[in-house]
C-alpha cells in the first residue's frame, strides 16, 4: 500500500537539501555565533547567510528585520505582547475569529487578565473577512492589528496588505500570522504596511523547533525573551544555529519551488476537489474557493464525522486531518467551522486535504478512488441519512 | 490520532449489528447531529420473558462512538432487560479493552441509548441528562455539567471534596486550575441563590493553590471508589519475614493482575528495599496517563495486606 501524505498544513517532510545543509552544524561547526574567535565567526557568517535568504524569500528590505524564533507560536507571542508594550495609551487588538489558536488564546487570554480589549472579527460563509466590521474596529486607541495571511484550516487568504494600510490610517500596529502562506504564496514586503509576520520551519520543509519574525526596520518592539544580545536585543538566548541553518535553505528552495506550488500543486489540488465533488453526493467546499491557497482543500461531507473517515483513509495509507470535535477531544466543531456558520449537518464531517511540492497525480488518484465508498459507507451507518435531502445539487461548488 | 485498542478499531473497521432492525419493539435515540454524535439502539424484546432477542444500530460519530454502539449490541443480545439494565458504560469501555479518557463519552452515549431504549418499551420516557459543557479532567472523563450539578447538590465548597464526589482531579491533576474556577463560579452562584452562605463559598485565591493540590491528593485516596483496586479489609500481621512479605506481595498482584490485565496491562514485583516495594509496570500501564492511579491502588491493596505502610515506586526493568 503506498503511503499518501495530504496534510502539509499540519507539518511537512524536511527536505533532504535541507537536512545537508544542518548536518555540519550537529558536528565541526559547533561555535557560538556570538563568539569572536574562528570557531563561532564562520557560524556566524551562516546564520547571516540564513537571514538573507529568509530576507528574499520575503522580499524585505533589510536581513535584520528578520529575528530567529523557535516556533511560529513564540513569533505570534511576541508580536502581540510586544505591541501592547510598545504603544503606551492603546490597549486594544483587532483580530479575527478564526486565527490560530498561537494568537486567539493568547488574545483570550489578555482580556481576561483586564490586560486589552479585544475585537474578534467575523467572516462570512466563505469566510471572507466582514470589512465594515474591521473598519468599525479600528481607532486611536488600537495598538494592533493581528490577521493571518491564510487559514490554517480553509487555506483562505486575506488581503492583510490592504488591511495594513487601513491599520495604518489609525496608527496602530500590523502583524500577520503568515506561517501557512510562507512559502506557498508570493509576499512581498518591501515598501507595504506590514510591521510584524510570524513564519514557521515546519510548514516549509525546514525542521520543527524553529521559526522567525520579521519586525520591520523602525516599528516600535519589545522583546518576549531579555537576555544575551542576540537578534540585535530583541530575542535572547543562543541560536538554534542548525535549525536556522535549515530554515534558510528552506526559504532558498521555496523560492525555488514557488511556480510548482502556484502551478502543478494547485492543479492536483483542484483535480482531486473536482473528482470527490463530482463523485460523492452531498459535500461542499468550505473557505473561499478563489482566495485560497494552492495546496488546501477542506471538504465538508454532509451526516457523517470526520474523525470516522480519517480512521478509514489511514486504513488505506491516506493521511489527512479534520477539523471535526473528536479529533481534538473537543466536544464542539472547530472555531473556523463555527465562523463560517457552516450548518451542523457538515461542520463534523470536514476534512483537510492539504498538499506540497512533494505529492504526485498518484497520490491524488489514491484518495478520488478510495474516498467515496467510505463515505458511502459511514453514511449507511448514520442514524440521519436515510431521512436526508439528497438532491445531487443541493450544495452545487462555488467552482473557479 | 487517538490510541484505540485493537478490538476498538476492529468494531469500528467490522461493526457487527449494523443497520436498521425492522421488527425492533424497543428504540432509544440519544445525541444530536449538533453534538457530532448520536445512536439510534432498535431491540427486539420477547414480550413476555424480556430477554433481548435481537439489537441493531445506527450511528453518527467517530470511530469510539461506533465501535461503542456496536459493543453494546453485542453485549446485550440474549440477555433480559433486567439484567441488561445492570450494564454500565464501563462494562461497555472494558468490553472493548479500554477507551482513550477522552472518548469515555461514547460508552455513555451506549449506556444513555439503552436505558433510553428499555424506557420506550416500558411506555416510559427517559430523562437524559447527557453530558454538557467541556470535559475538564480528562482523566476519569468528568465534565463541566457533572461537577456542576455535584457541587450545587452536595454544597461542596472544597476542591478535594469536588475530587472526592467526582473523581475530577483524582489522577494527574493537570484539571486544578479548572476545577478551582469552576467551584468558584458554582458557589458564587449558589450564594446569589441564596442556598450557600457567602462565607462558606469557595473564593479564587482564598488559599495557597499547592496545599490545596496535596489536600486534593489525600482526598483522592479516601475517594469513594468502586474500582476493584480499593484496598480489602487489612489483616494486621506482625514482625513478617522477608519471605512473608515477598509472598504476600505476590499474592495481592496476582488478584490485581486480571483487572490490570483487562485494560491490556500488567505488573510485576521487582524487588523489596525496607518499606519500599519497587515494580515494573509493562503493556498498557507504561506511559498511561493513569499509571499514577494504577501505582496507588496496588499500594492501597499491599498496605492491607501487609498491615504495614508500604511505598510502590514503579520502575523500568529490562525484558527477560
Amino acid at each position: 500500500m503506498r503511503a499518501v501524505y495530504l496534510d502539509n498544513n499540519a507539518t511537512t517532510r524536511v527536505d533532504p537539501a535541507v537536512v545537508e545543509a544542518m548536518l555540519p552544524f550537529f558536528t565541526e561547526q559547533f561555535g557560538n555565533p556570538s563568539s569572536i574567535h574562528s570557531f563561532g565567526a564562520s557560524v556566524g557568517q551562516s546564520v547571516k547567510k540564513a537571514r538573507q535568504q529568509l530576507q528574499e524569500l520575503l522580499a524585505a528590505e533589510y536581513d535584520h528585520e528578520i529575528v530567529y524564533t523557535a516556533s511560529g507560536t513564540e513569533s505570534d507571542n511576541t508580536a502581540v505582547l510586544s505591541a501592547l508594550e510598545a504603544m503606551p495609551g492603546r490597549n486594544e487588538i483587532v483580530t479575527t475569529q478564526v486565527e490560530h489558536p498561537a494568537i486567539l488564546a493568547l488574545c483570550q487570554h489578555l482580556e481576561k487578565i483586564g490586560r486589552a480589549k479585544v475585537h474578534y472579527i467575523g467572516v462570512d460563509s466563505l469566510g471572507r473577512l466582514d470589512l465594515e466590521a474591521y473598519r468599525a474596529a479600528l481607532s486611536d486607541k488600537v495598538a494592533l492589528v493581528t490577521i493571518m495571511w491564510a487559514n490554517n484550516e480553509t487555506g483562505t487568504i486575506f488581503p492583510v496588505e490592504a488591511l495594513a494600510e487601513l491599520a495604518k490610517e489609525h496608527g496602530a500596529l500590523f502583524h500577520t500570522d503568515a506561517v501557512q502562506a510562507v512559502g506557498k504564496a508570493p509576499i512581498s514586503l518591501k515598501g507595504g504596511a506590514i510591521d510584524m509576520l510570524s513564519l514557521s520551519g515546519h510548514k516549509l520543509h525546514a525542521p520543527k523547533g524553529v521559526g522567525a519574525l520579521y519586525v520591520k526596520r523602525g516599528a516600535r518592539f519589545k522583546p518576549l525573551l531579555r537576555g544575551g544580545h542576540q537578534e540585535r536585543g530583541r530575542r535572547a538566548g543562543t541560536e538554534n544555529t542548525p535549525g536556522v541553518i535549515g530554515l534558510g535553505k528552506a526559504a532558498e528552495l521555496a523560492i525555488q519551488h514557488m511556480a510548482d506550488e502556484q502551478g502543478r500543486v494547485k492543479e492536483l489540488r483542484d483535480r482531486l476537489e473536482r473528482a470527490i465533488l463530482q463523485r460523492v453526493p452531498n459535500c461542499f467546499v468550505n473557505g473561499d474557493p478563489l482566495e485560497r491557497l494552492p495546496n488546501t482543500s477542506n471538504i465538508a461531507f454532509e451526516y457523517v464525522e470526520g474523525e470516522a473517515i480519517l480512521l478509514h483513509l489511514t486504513r488505506q495509507g491516506i493521511a489527512a486531518s479534520s477539523g471535526s470535535a473528536c479529533t481534538s477531544g473537543s466536544l464542539e466543531p472547530s472555531h473556523v467551522m463555527r465562523a463560517m456558520n457552516v450548518p451542523f449537518t457538515a461542520a463534523h464531517g470536514s476534512i483537510r486535504f492539504s498538499l506540497s511540492r512533494e505529492n504526485v497525480a498518484e497520490d491524488v488518484d489514491q484518495v478520488i478512488e478510495a474516498l467515496p465508498e467510505i463515505v458511502e459507507n459511514l453514511r449507511a451507518l448514520s442514524p440521519f441519512w436515510a431521512g436526508a435531502n439528497k438532491e445531487p445539487n443541493a450544495f452545487k461548488p462555488v467552482y473557479a | 490520532m487517538w490510541d484505540y485498542t485493537d478490538k476498538v478499531k476492529d468494531y469500528f473497521f467490522n461493526p457487527k449489528n449494523a443497520g436498521v432492525l425492522g421488527e425492533a419493539n424497543a428504540v432509544g435515540e440519544v445525541g444530536a447531529i449538533s453534538c457530532g454524535d448520536a445512536l439510534k439502539l432498535m431491540l427486539k424484546v420477547e414480550p413476555e420473558s424480556e430477554i433481548i432477542l435481537d439489537a441493531k444500530f445506527q450511528t453518527f460519530g467517530c470511530g469510539s462512538a461506533i465501535a461503542s454502539s456496536s459493543a453494546l449490541t453485542e453485549l446485550i443480545i440474549g440477555k433480559t432487560l433486567s439484567e441488561a439494565v445492570k450494564l454500565t458504560n464501563q462494562d461497555i469501555a472494558d468490553f472493548l479493552g479500554g477507551l482513550p479518557p477522552e472518548k469515555m463519552h461514547c460508552s455513555v452515549m451506549g449506556y444513555e441509548a439503552l436505558m433510553a431504549a428499555i424506557a420506550n418499551f416500558r411506555g416510559e420516557v427517559w430523562k437524559d441528562d447527557h453530558e454538557e459543557g467541556a470535559l475538564v479532567c480528562k482523566c476519569f472523563g468528568v465534565d463541566e455539567g457533572m461537577i456542576e450539578r455535584a457541587v450545587k447538590m452536595n454544597k461542596l465548597t472544597t476542591v478535594e471534596e469536588v475530587t472526592a464526589y467526582t473523581k475530577a482531579g483524582g489522577g494527574c491533576l493537570t484539571c486544578f486550575d479548572k476545577l478551582e474556577e469552576l467551584l468558584a463560579a458554582t458557589n458564587a452562584a449558589m450564594v446569589a441563590e441564596g442556598i450557600l452562605s457567602e462565607h462558606e463559598a469557595y473564593r479564587l485565591g482564598a488559599a495557597n493553590a499547592q496545599d490545596l493540590k496535596s489536600k486534593a491528593k489525600a482526598a483522592k485516596a479516601e475517594a469513594p471508589r468502586t474500582s476493584p483496586l480499593t484496598p480489602a479489609s487489612p489483616l494486621p500481621p506482625a514482625g513478617l519475614t522477608n519471605l512473608q512479605k515477598m509472598r504476600l506481595i505476590e499474592e495481592a498482584i496476582a488478584e490485581l493482575r486480571p483487572y490490570l490485565q483487562r485494560d491490556g496491562g500488567d505488573c510485576e514485583l521487582v524487588d523489596i528495599d525496607g518499606s519500599n516495594v519497587l515494580v515494573s509496570l509493562t503493556g498498557a500501564c507504561t506511559g498511561c496517563q493513569m499509571a499514577s492511579v494504577t501505582v496507588s491502588g496496588i499500594q492501597e491493596r499491599l498496605i492491607a495486606k501487609l498491615g504495614m505502610p508500604v511505598r510502590v515506586i514503579p520502575v523500568k526493568q529490562h525484558a527477560h
